[in-house]
């Protein structure tokens, strides 16, 4: 495995993505599109501008205009948007909707989406989640029924991140003939009979639930083979996992380093209450926790990069593991914070938020527990 | 890259011609690792094989410079070495504080006629050491230790008394803490010195563990005379020495919670617990405990994966080794505390029939765990040195 250390370019990487998110206002922004009620969710502006840096294009091959970097650096840049919680939908529209097109789309499928959507002129949102799946990726119970040469689809998919204002979405649906695989459609937004609805989650990120009634797609809009959905897909969502992982590091990162500030300036007693020993043991223990998370990360991001043997087990890895301190740091930070933390005012509410959302995302910790055990033979 | 897969043929084959028949398989034999010395015989006549054919090569302390009898190697070079020691289960060559701690500190503060002195014998296993660092009255207050030592011409006159000497009975030198300085601030006034152990006024005294183990003593020192050049680093700069030896110190410890040639947990737990018509572990509370321990493990290995790439790019040590000794003992208890619930009732066993010899060693090893978040400085301490030296809370 490549070393756990960040290289010269990685650290730069990790420097600007820091300075763009402080420099739109950190976390004021993200309270400040909540309070306006921002229908997209997140700001055009800043969208616009990551694409400019080309960063929408970096998990992408040079050959089909990206940077050609890794998952050693997309963690980079989701860990500086989890620390000020900027609310683009990077990970929803690049690394897996862009991911998942990249590897299992055509070169017909990719020289249209892929350009405009690492110009940041279009999004794509992948529409996985149903009502009823949990984690189950093969939950799925929309369906599409071959009519003449295409199909014609019909389901409800829910908690479609970045589906408001989406150009096309990638669906993943049942066929007759594959009633135990799964098949990939894009989908443009525009087509007939394709309906999204804003959704309001406590995160107050760009959410949507997409109803599909008989929406007729072209032969060419499925993604990889019928029936063949489920292997790209469950590449897909690993890569998308450890970014995430990424951005649960930025999460407990900043709020641990905010309760630390606290406890170090906050007097009672006429004291600093950063000078309790019931306090300072349960700090250190964050911070061990927050230490093994970087490491699970860094690690399943070059397994992944490096397409070692051992991916699926890193990915499981990074993904309890950061579930279980970001839940642990989060929680901690509010009660070390007091009173205060329970103000909207106050932006530890915020981190905590977000890191609900950051858990149940692709699996809690004890999904992947599961998943561990089952890959190991337990 | 290349570099090192030509270096890992070269340690398969140099391995493979000179392991012992017989110490192949017996890692987890305590048995089979050897520590040297005067007074101590080699349980197995092949450890001894062992440990000579290392030290001929440097290979009982790999990355050591060869003038002091090591190999000189890299650190990723010795970590190759010992997989391919590990991968025939077998010991390593040398083990014990010579090995892991005053070595390393001697290179670090030592003198080069110290490290000229010292450092051929432990590689040799010619000499044991043992630690004299804590006392009756300076347990997890270490600076606050009573044990003096009194200059007299070309000699310390050393009086009072260590505890926790872990094997003083079979050391031949001990590495102590002193005061030599009682009228200063208590960090200032200790002296890290050397001491052998045949000197007279010397008296060891075993005491007997809960597992029913001796491995610590009592070390009893009346009117001990040592010469001064066996004093590390400055007079009264012994606090910088020990601390430095304290993070050695630390990282064998907390090395522990890798697991490394232990037991499998989920073989075990197959073998005692059964298994389900679908393979699993048949007890979904012991399978999510093996999971959880078994993804700790594989963390924690990657963070101190991640802490050595950080020194070999050139990052300075700083307090990790409090965090290593923390999670790696904590963690090391849960294995223990684990293995005792997946054996059950069979890991009651104390000696004689009943009980398959795993099962009774397993009774031991649990009992000396408890020890693993106590010595080398308590859990507690560990996490107060991460709250002041790494997260800056105040006093």
């Amino acid at each position: 495995m490549a070393s756990l250390v960040l290289t010269a370019p990685q650290n730069l990487l990790a420097r600007t993505a820091a300075e763009l998110v402080s420099k739109h206002g950190g976390v004021d922004r993200q309270r400040r599109l909540r309070d306006e009620g921002a229908e997209l969710g997140f700001s055009p502006e800043v969208w616009a501008e990551m694409a400019d840096l080309g960063w929408l294009g970096i998990p992408f091959a040079e050959e089909h205009g990206g940077l050609g970097m890794g998952m050693a650096e997309t963690v980079l840049i989701t860990e500086a948007m989890g620390r000020g919680l900027a609310p683009e939908p990077f990970v929803s529209a690049v690394v897996f909707a862009g991911g998942l097109l990249a590897d299992a789309g055509d070169a017909e499928q990719r020289a249209a989406w892929l350009p405009p959507l690492i110009d940041g002129e279009e999004r794509l949102a992948p529409a996985l989640l149903e009502a009823g799946s949990r984690y189950g990726l093969d939950r799925v119970e929309t369906r599409a029924q071959a009519n003449g040469d295409g199909w014609s689809i019909s389901g409800e998919k829910v908690q479609v991140v970045g589906g408001v204002g989406a150009d096309g979405f990638l669906i993943a649906a049942r066929t007759e003939a594959s009633d135990d695989g799964l098949t990939l459609f894009l989908v443009p937004a525009a087509a007939d009979g394709l309906e999204v609805v804003a959704q309001h989650r406590v995160d107050s990120r760009n959410s949507a639930i997409v109803r599909l009634s008989d929406v007729q797609v072209a032969a060419g809009a499925v993604l990889g083979d019928v029936g063949g959905g489920l292997e790209p897909l469950g590449r897909a969502v690993d890569r998308a996992t450890v970014a995430i992982c990424g951005e649960m590091l930025g999460l407990m990162t900043e709020s641990f380093e905010r309760t630390i500030e606290y406890l170090r300036s906050r007097s009672q007693f006429g004291v600093l209450i950063g000078t309790f020993q019931a306090l300072k043991h349960r700090a250190a223990k964050m911070f061990i926790e927050i230490e093994l998370s970087r490491s699970t990360v860094m690690a399943a991001a070059r397994a992944l990069d490096e397409g070692s043997d051992d991916t699926e087990l890193q990915v499981s890895n990074a993904k309890a593991r950061c579930s279980d301190a970001l839940i642990l740091v989060t929680n901690e930070a509010l009660q070390m914070h007091g009173g205060i933390g329970m103000t909207d005012e106050h932006d530890i509410g915020l981190f905590m938020k977000r890191a609900r959302a950051l858990e149940f995302a692709f699996g809690d910790a004890a999904f992947h527990r599961q998943r561990f055990a089952r890959l190991r033979g337990f | 890259m290349s570099d090192l897969s030509a270096f890992r043929d070269e340690a398969r084959t140099w391995v493979e011609a000179n392991a012992p028949d017989f110490l192949r398989g017996r890692a987890s034999d305590p048995n089979a690792w050897a520590s040297g010395g005067r007074k101590a015989p080699f349980i197995y006549p092949e450890s001894r094989d062992w440990l000579l054919a290392a030290a001929d090569r440097g290979l009982s302390v790999p990355t050591w410079p060869e003038q002091y009898g090591g190999a000189g190697l890299s650190r990723d070079e010795a970590a190759v070495l010992h997989e391919e020691i590990g991968r025939l289960a077998l010991p390593l060559p040398l083990t014990g504080f010579g090995y892991s701690m005053i070595g390393p500190t001697l290179l670090d503060h030592g003198t080069q006629a110290q490290r000229a002195e010292h450092l051929p014998k432990i590689a040799r296993g010619e000499i044991r050491w043992c630690q004299g660092y804590s006392e009756p009255n300076a347990g997890s207050d270490l600076a606050s230790l009573a044990t003096s030592a009194v200059r007299d011409g070309d000699f310390y006159v050393i009086n009072g008394q260590k505890i926790w000497t872990s094997g003083a009975d079979q050391a031949d030198w001990i590495f102590m803490l002193v005061r030599t300085n009682p009228d200063v601030k208590k960090q200032r006034g200790i002296t890290f010195i050397l001491v052998d152990m045949a000197s007279p006024g010397v008296e060891v005294r075993p005491i007997r563990l809960i597992s029913g183990a001796s491995p610590f003593c009592e070390t009893f020192f009346h009117d001990v005379r040592t010469p001064v050049h066996q004093v590390i680093g400055e007079v009264n700069g012994g606090w910088t020495v020990a601390k430095a030896l304290l993070g050695h110190e630390r990282t064998s410890i907390g090395g522990m919670g890798r697991g490394g040639a232990r037991a499998s947990l989920p073989d075990l737990a197959r073998d005692y617990v059964g298994v389900d018509e679908m393979g699993r572990i048949d007890d979904p509370a012991i399978r999510e405990r093996v999971t959880q321990c078994e993804m700790d493990a594989m963390s924690y290995g990657l963070t101190i994966r991640r802490h050595g790439d950080g020194l070999e790019a050139g990052h300075k040590p700083g307090p990790e080794s409090s965090m290593f000794k923390y999670y790696g003992t904590e963690l090391n208890m849960r294995r223990e505390e684990l293995m005792l619930s997946i054996r059950g009732p069979q890991a009651l066993g104390w000696e004689g029939e009943g009980f398959e010899p795993a099962e009774l060693n397993q009774t031991r090893t649990w009992l000396r765990s408890r020890a693993n978040s106590i010595e080398g400085g308590t859990s507690e301490i560990q996490l107060n040195i991460i709250a002041k030296r790494v997260l800056g809370l105040p006093d």
